[in-house]
């Protein structure tokens, strides 16, 4: 017995044998809440963790620039296109056209050459399995396979059809991905032409990354392509993502030193995080996003635009920025500077808390005392929605209006947005491509897509937004943003709180993270020192 | 009724550990009682200016993320997990009882659907079962109440079962019958009193378990909603923010609800002494 | 032969037990609020889009027409696909199944290492003040919330003393698990002879073995001091202590052998209560187990997961209870003898 303990004594106080030092600083270890549920971008329901493999495992044609910010820090540059694929590109002199040249000495993991046949297949792909690449496609004007045509070996050339100048930007998103089509049309059958079932699982990429494991619901590995030729070769030789479920672990991980990277924390955290020192904390606005207080504007008592006032003058907006995102954003209450249609054009938000004519305004709507309603939010999103939604309805109370909290959960919450009949509730929408209009288009047309969680109508809105989509001057493109947003601030349907900020945090010694719209890592430009 | 009382007392001094668990149980109840009357802060009212303080002499538990006072949403939250954990336990205590003092009883039929509802229920993990059970009906106090209730079940039916089993030959129960009471009659009142004492004994158990399983239940987001102050969903709450070091958020609840759960263990033993000696473990 | 009967009798008796958990795991399950046709038909869907992947997941049948086709399922070992790790249902099981097992088994065998002890030292000295601190620290342990203990164990021993190892689960970071033999780390790594690997599995799991642990001791403990009472104070004990035999002797070999009987018994309870514990332990501890992938799929409305993982752990319980029946049979001549 006592034998026996003694030896259990030294086993757990013996210490594993250190690492060498050289695998250390070339290998990435980063932990997140949850993974990837699909290697495959193009698959059902491919949550958001699936678009990092995806952005690492496999090339786009194109990608874009980047550029530093005054601070030090890096981000994309969203208005330049750089070569990734194609490493070069020809708009038609009638502007119909667009013809992208292959880089000859790229391939796939598995050796084979890159060829404009692969191209074609990748697009026809995305923009025929439905649901969300497909949707994204067409963000973009990318919609039918007649589209693309296949030149030559290393010739792609994509027909538009129409002028449309997020076409270009389109193609370098996360969607359009050049997958290996001979290797995955092996595995295609009669009923699943596009090798859906055998993509979900692996990796038919040609990118910086290859995919060395994946066990779902605990961590995928991926080991550097050595023969990657799109950009220069990461300094990165293994990443392991590993899942760690509690967000105080990660925290505890990372001060201790014992993991390199993590994105998703607390706000709280990060903030106290970047104050201690002793990780570096990396923040971004999210670009086209912001954080909000939606309206049903369809059903009362919400349809009532004074009431809509009204709750716009009683929100504590200064209160929810510090409860809620410890001040990790940009308010845009009151912030001249800040706008609705960010690095674009200026429309201040008018929107403060004035409790003196809410009294007034509710008078005038029909509910001198008040009414009772429901305010939901995302129970996934939690650490910054319940702060939130407390005081939303604390100072609700103020004006008469009570209401009950419900907490949603994640999966049953875009099924909640879909049926759209919640009166009242707290969201955020962040658009990948950095226009007002695609903004406008998703949350505010009459073509009712699921972002219009307000259920707003209003032709004069369409007209505006239409026009504004495919207006190439510019002095006339302002007047019609300048427009839509007066009127968004006007009718009020959602209430703007503040614009996230995407925060990293990170060893000291991991250098070259960079800001993407995304908000996914890119391993290929990180590198430990 | 001197005598019960002596026993009482003699079983009480015996064991002092009972004692201080019974004179717990006492403060609990008049907390729950009196709590939001001596509570010195609004516990609904948020004060972000002093989001996250430490115990001060103005917040003597500290504060949590949105600036209320800690000790406040303690001492009302006792009414309110008082009051989960007790219809919790009443409900099932009452339908089980019943149900198996019935199977037991009459045996046949009856108790053969008991037993059989009964061993589905213990076939799942409990706590997966209330899970389960509060997604399904949905996130309010009433089906937290109803998914503990339910969990528990089976312990008071088996009990009852056994014990109305070997009660339904005894000589008293013969007696009943021939005095022309019907079967029902003779079985609430005579049998059903003689099973309750070793189920009493259960009952103060399962007040602490059913605390837990509403914490357990919040701390994954299926327990009471905000911002009601109860132990389980402020632990939950607190519990990401023990790392950034504001310890209190979640240890004084935390604290409180050990407390409460350990006081009726002691009680639930003090209970056996007092009513089963035989059967002290 | 008897025990061959014992078997076979307690396994006729779980069948309609099984069948009532297949019935009512299918309800809750979909009883569940949530639509995962609209979760899965991504962020930009359109009514139609979500109908055709309704009908791509088998929903738009009716309910008696889903159970059938379930139990069809069932009868052939297709527990159906995750929606969110994209595997079938049945080998996303078995993969995370050994690390929950070796977990609670861990977790029980600690706790049996101090409960035990624990337990005959009370029954020893009743009414000391050893008992009633036994009494007062095994009842402690029972009465935190699992979660809160696990949480303070990691922020104690890993952040602030730095004694435990991160917790990433069942290996650090730098180690790869060993060639899967039996699925338990412990097990493969001695079977590979890689005694570092064996280090680093161990220490992953001391941390959430103990707040496993902590929750079995009070029952355990309490088991053994009234079994210990109840056979210390019988008549064969005190014919060995008359026969001049060492009280250690009469302590261990025949006390304690017999007092056991009881305490297997409860084992079984105390096993299948902290599968269910499992759940909320992997998720502070992120352990790959079985609990934390249920408890991801209901929390996504993932139906096929959280049915799946029910069924397995009635199924598993009702094996233990069988295999304790009969090993209970075995040790206990007279159970044999009544059946």
């Amino acid at each position: 017995m006592r034998h026996w303990l003694a030896t259990l004594a030294l086993v757990l106080l013996a210490v594993p044998g250190a690492v060498s030092a050289q695998t250390r600083t070339e290998t990435l270890l980063v932990v997140t809440e949850s993974g990837p549920n699909s290697m495959d971008i193009h698959g059902v329901g491919a949550n958001r963790p699936s678009y990092q493999a995806s952005w690492n495992l496999y090339d786009r044609l194109l990608t874009y620039g980047v550029k530093t910010l005054p601070d030090g820090s890096r981000m994309y540059d969203y208005s330049v296109l750089k070569p990734e694929l194609a490493e070069s590109w020809q708009v038609a002199a009638d502007g119909a056209s667009v013809t992208f040249k292959l880089r000859r000495d790229a391939k796939f993991h598995d050796g084979a050459p890159v060829t404009a046949r692969d191209v074609k297949w990748s697009f026809d792909r995305a923009v025929t399995v439905g649901g969300f690449p497909t949707f994204q496609m067409k963000a973009g004007s990318l919609e039918n396979p007649d589209q693309f045509e296949v030149v030559d070996d290393y010739t792609f050339r994509v027909k538009f059809v129409r002028k449309d100048k997020l076409t270009m930007p389109d193609v370098a998103v996360p969607v359009p991905v050049v997958i290996n089509s001979t290797l995955a049309k092996k595995s295609a059958t009669a009923s699943d032409p596009w090798a859906m079932e055998w993509l979900k699982n692996n990796d038919a990429g040609g990118g910086a990354y290859k995919l060395e494991s994946w066990k779902p619901g605990q961590e995928t590995i991926y080991v550097r392509f050595d023969d990657w030729k799109s950009g220069p070769l990461p300094k990165i030789k293994r990443v392991l993502v590993r899942e760690v479920p509690s967000a105080g672990n990660r925290r505890a991980l990372l001060e201790r030193g014992d993991a390199d990277i993590s994105f998703d924390l607390p706000p709280k955290d990060f903030a106290e995080m970047g104050k201690a020192g002793k990780v570096a904390v990396v923040s971004h606005p999210v670009e086209n996003a912001f954080a909000y207080v939606g309206m049903n504007v369809k059903n009362p008592p919400f349809s009532n635009p004074k009431v809509r006032l009204a709750v716009a003058s009683a929100l504590p907006y200064d209160k929810i920025f510090s409860a809620a995102v410890f001040g990790r954003g940009v308010l845009l209450q009151g912030n001249p500077i800040a706008s609705l249609t960010f690095g674009h054009d200026l429309v201040p938000t008018p929107f403060k808390t004035d409790l003196s004519k809410t009294k007034a305004l509710m008078a005038e709507a029909g509910f001198p005392g008040g009414f009772a309603t429901t305010l939901s939010f995302d129970q996934g999103f939690a650490t910054t929605n319940e702060p939130a939604a407390v005081l939303v309805q604390e100072s609700l109370a103020q004006i008469g209006i009570r209401t009950t909290i419900q907490k949603i959960p994640g999966a049953n919450w875009r099924n909640m947005l879909l049926k759209k009949e919640m009166p009242i509730f707290l969201n955020a929408f962040g658009g990948w491509l950095n226009y007002p209009e695609y903004f406008f288009f998703w949350n505010f047309h009459g073509q009712n897509a699921v972002f219009n969680t307000s259920s707003y109508q209003n032709p004069e809105m369409d007209k505006l937004i239409d026009a504004a989509r495919f207006e190439s001057d510019r002095a006339k493109y302002t007047e019609l943003v300048r427009g839509f947003a007066k009127l968004m601030v006007a009718d009020v349907p959602r209430i703007p709180l503040y614009q996230p900020l995407l925060d990293v945090a990170m060893q000291k010694n991991v250098k070259g993270y960079q800001y993407w719209f995304h908000r996914q890592l890119d391993y290929r430009q990180i590198a430990k020192e | 009724m001197s005598q019960a009382l002596r026993h009482a007392r003699y079983v009480v001094t015996e064991n002092p550990v009972t004692l201080a668990a019974f004179a717990l149980f006492s403060g609990f109840v008049l907390l729950a009682v009196v709590g939001p009357w001596v509570a010195p802060f609004d516990p609904l009212l948020s004060d972000t200016a002093r989001a996250l303080q430490p115990p001060t002499w103005r917040h003597w538990l500290g504060t949590d993320q949105i600036g209320r006072d800690i000790l406040s949403r303690i001492l009302v939250a006792t009414r309110l997990d008082l009051v989960i954990a007790l219809a919790a336990v009443a409900i099932s205590f009452g339908l089980g009882s019943l149900a198996g003092a019935c199977a037991g009883f009459f045996g046949g039929w009856t108790d053969r659907i008991v037993t059989r509802v009964v061993d589905t229920i213990m076939a799942f993990p409990l706590f997966v079962l209330a899970m389960g059970i509060v997604a399904a009906l949905g996130n309010t106090l009433a089906n937290v109440v109803i998914a503990t209730a339910i969990i528990n079940l089976p312990f008071y039916a088996r009990m009852a079962r056994a014990e109305a089993h070997v009660r339904r030959a005894a000589g008293f129960v013969e007696a009943a019958r021939l005095a022309g009471n019907g079967p029902g009659r003779v079985l609430v009142m005579h049998v059903f009193p003689n099973c309750l004492p070793p189920m009493m004994v259960q009952a103060s158990l399962n007040l602490g378990w059913a605390i837990l399983n509403a914490a357990g239940l919040s701390f994954i987001g299926l327990g009471v909603r905000p911002p009601t102050p109860e132990w389980g969903i402020m632990v939950a709450e607190g519990a990401a923010f023990i790392v950034s070091g504001e310890w209190w958020i979640a240890l004084f609840p935390g604290l409180t609800l050990m407390l409460a759960v350990f006081c009726f263990n002691l009680l639930g033993d003090g209970l056996r002494d007092l009513i089963d000696p035989r059967g002290r473990t | 032969m008897v025990l061959a009967r014992l078997a076979g009798r307690r396994l006729a008796l779980a069948v309609p037990a099984l069948a009532g958990v297949v019935v009512v795991t299918f309800l809750l399950n979909r009883a569940l609020p949530g639509d995962p046709a609209a979760f899965f038909a991504g962020p930009a869907a359109t009514q139609q889009a979500i109908h055709e992947i309704r009908v791509k997941l088998g929903l738009d049948r009716t309910l008696p027409e889903q159970f059938l086709l379930y139990v069809r399922d069932l009868a052939r070992g297709d527990l159906g696909k995750s929606l969110t790790t994209g595997q079938p249902v049945i080998a996303d099981l078995l993969t995370r199944l050994p690390a929950s097992l070796e977990l609670t088994l861990c977790g029980l065998a600690l706790a049996l290492a101090v409960a035990l002890p624990l337990g005959v030292l009370a029954a020893v000295r009743p009414g000391s003040w050893i008992d009633h601190a036994a009494r007062v620290t095994t009842t402690a342990g029972v009465s935190l919330p699992i979660f809160f203990t696990g949480l303070l164990l990691v922020y104690v021993f890993y952040y602030l003393l730095g004694w435990a190892p991160a917790p990433l689960g069942r290996l650090d970071a730098f180690s790869s698990p060993p060639v899967a033999r039996t699925g338990f780390y412990l097990a493969d790594s001695l079977l590979a002879r890689d005694s570092a690997l064996f280090r680093a599995a161990l220490r992953q799991l001391v941390l959430p073995a103990l707040t496993l642990g902590l929750f079995a001791m009070a029952p355990i403990a309490r088991m053994t001091r009234a079994a210990m009472l109840g056979v210390l104070g019988s008549d064969f004990v005190r014919t060995a202590r008359a026969m001049g035999l060492a009280p250690r002797t009469v302590l261990l070999t025949y006390a304690l052998r017999n007092a056991l009987l009881p305490v297997v018994t409860l084992l079984g309870m105390v096993f299948s209560f902290l599968l269910g514990a499992n759940v909320l332990v992997e998720k502070v501890f992120a352990w790959p187990g079985i609990g934390s992938y249920a408890l991801e799929a209901l929390i996504a409305s993932d139906y096929a997961p959280v049915q799946g993982f029910v069924l397995m752990m009635a199924s598993i319980y009702v094996v233990l209870n069988l295999t304790i029946d009969v090993l209970y049979g075995l040790i206990d001549a007279r159970v044999r003898i009544e059946a």
